[in-house]
């Protein structure tokens, strides 16, 4: 057993872990943290997405004794969060989820996403918003509603005018 | 899907790395990133009894001009390159190639040098630095054969020697890749994939990149790499994704003429005999041929 230190959703943590133990397992098992999920365990599926020093990361394939310092944030630390809460919303306005399964992974790179790409506002841009998804996978909704609740709140931020599909950008200067 | 039991250590200095490596007796093996590494630990592919974290060594992400060429640490990630937060020395080909590698939250991770040692015949750099015919600079135990007098432990190989085979490389069980060096590429393009003059040069690289992929972010099927230099004089081609190492086409500008015999020729040399293969490894270099030697240059 290996001693690690670290920061999970803003709170220092002390913990003994064995080396093989992945972050996500660490997580959910020691911490108590499930909203972390696990899918595939090597990689492919993205549902144990989570923020690991302030960028998306697999917890699946990060074992826990190589984030000591580290700064971890799962799904349950982004409450309060104003952007999260936005998507929050805007998923459950596109019916962007039915199972849930792949929900906290979905958030986490959804906001990434509207954190990087601000820009992607356009019809135009969905096949972009597509390919940013690919790392994450949804066996329920095809997809469609989790594109177009990122593409409602890239729209909202930026102040577009007009329904998710619609190619009219009023007033939006484009941040590029 | 968890890994088997492995000892765990994260030395401070390369000194230290390739001793534990050394005493390791082949059952060793350091990580970086671990995007690669991790999965095959979880499925078992991989049972090492120890693995050394590379993540204490600083240096290995440090990025140096050194004139004519730039080194690229093995640890920069395939994110900062795609963002442009590193020296580009490829006009806009690494970026570019980055950019297309996994899924983000896999290059937020995963290093270049990682994968390069990894080896993976079917990954992005493993193809792209054959093409850009990098240095490897690897760093073993002092007194390593092949180094030179003023640093005893490092030791460089060329570009077409470092990769052997299908996740074989020219890297000793005591070693690690420390980085590699790049020759600048003249002129630089913009973000946007616009030339920009700004650095007194006119006459831009061109570059062509075609993989396919069964789905986004997945390992390639086929790569096509062109890279046109001509105020270097640098005209290479590289068919990648194959059963082993990438293949440098030899008859270049047969192919960059767009001679369907030659790009024939090049990808059976390649090994892609395979119907199937043959023909997804034809069309990637054609692809990337055509995207090289497009009149408006560089795609976005």
């Amino acid at each position: 057993m290996n001693p690690i230190n670290l920061h999970i959703n803003g709170r220092a943590v002390a913990a003994t872990v064995e080396p093989r133990t992945h972050l996500a397992d660490f997580l959910r098992e020691q911490e108590g943290l499930t909203g972390t999920h696990l899918g595939c365990e090597h990689g492919v599926c993205g549902a144990c997405t989570i923020e690991l020093d302030g960028a998306p990361a697999r917890s699946c394939i990060q074992f826990a004794v190589r984030c000591n310092g580290a700064q971890v944030r799962t799904i349950e630390g982004f409450e309060g969060d104003a952007l999260m809460d936005q998507l929050r919303a805007a998923f459950s306005a596109e019916h962007a989820l039915q199972c849930g399964f792949c929900t906290p992974g979905m958030l986490i790179t959804a906001r990434d996403i509207v954190l990087r790409l601000p820009h992607l506002t356009n019809a135009a841009d969905e096949a972009r918003i597509r390919q940013e998804l690919a790392g994450n996978l949804c066996r329920c909704t095809g997809y469609q509603g989790i594109v177009r609740a990122i593409t409602r709140v890239l729209r909202e931020r930026l102040g577009v005018v007009g329904a998710v599909g619609t190619v009219s950008t009023v007033g939006a200067a484009h941040a590029t | 899907m968890k890994a088997a039991a492995f000892r765990y250590a994260c030395p401070p200095s390369v000194a230290q790395v390739c001793a534990l490596l050394a005493a390791g007796g082949g059952m060793a093996k350091p990580i970086a990133g671990g995007q690669s590494f991790g999965p095959m630990l979880n499925l078992r592919l991989a049972q090492p009894d120890s693995v050394v974290d590379l993540a204490a060594l600083a240096a290995l992400r440090e990025v140096l001009d050194e004139g004519e060429s730039i080194f690229i640490g093995a640890g920069v990630t395939h994110a900062a390159i795609e963002d442009g937060k590193i020296a580009d020395p490829s006009g806009g080909l690494m970026p570019y190639v980055a950019a297309n590698i996994a899924y983000r939250a896999v290059r937020n991770r995963g290093t270049l040098g990682g994968s390069l040692a990894h080896a993976d015949p079917a990954a992005d750099w493993v193809s792209t630095m054959l093409l850009l015919d990098a240095v490897y600079v690897i760093d073993g135990p002092s007194g390593t054969s092949g180094a030179s007098a003023a640093n005893p432990g490092r030791r460089e190989v060329g570009s077409g020697d470092f990769m052997q085979a299908a996740f074989t490389t020219a890297l000793r069980e005591d070693e690690i890749l420390a980085g590699v060096r790049i020759r600048k590429c003249s002129g630089t393009f913009s973000k946007n994939g616009s030339q920009s003059g700004s650095h007194g040069i006119t006459r831009g690289t061109r570059f062509g990149y075609f993989k396919f992929c069964r789905k986004s972010g997945e390992f390639a099927e086929a790569i096509g790499a062109v890279l046109i230099d001509p105020a270097r004089g640098v005209r290479r081609a590289v068919i990648g994704a194959t059963a082993s190492a990438p293949h440098l086409v030899r008859d270049v500008d047969a192919v960059l003429a767009g001679d369907a015999a030659a790009m024939a020729a090049e990808v059976r040399a390649a090994g892609c005999d395979e119907p199937y293969e043959f023909q997804m490894h034809l069309t990637a270099l054609r692809r990337a041929v055509a995207m090289a030697t497009a009149a408006t240059a560089n795609p976005p």
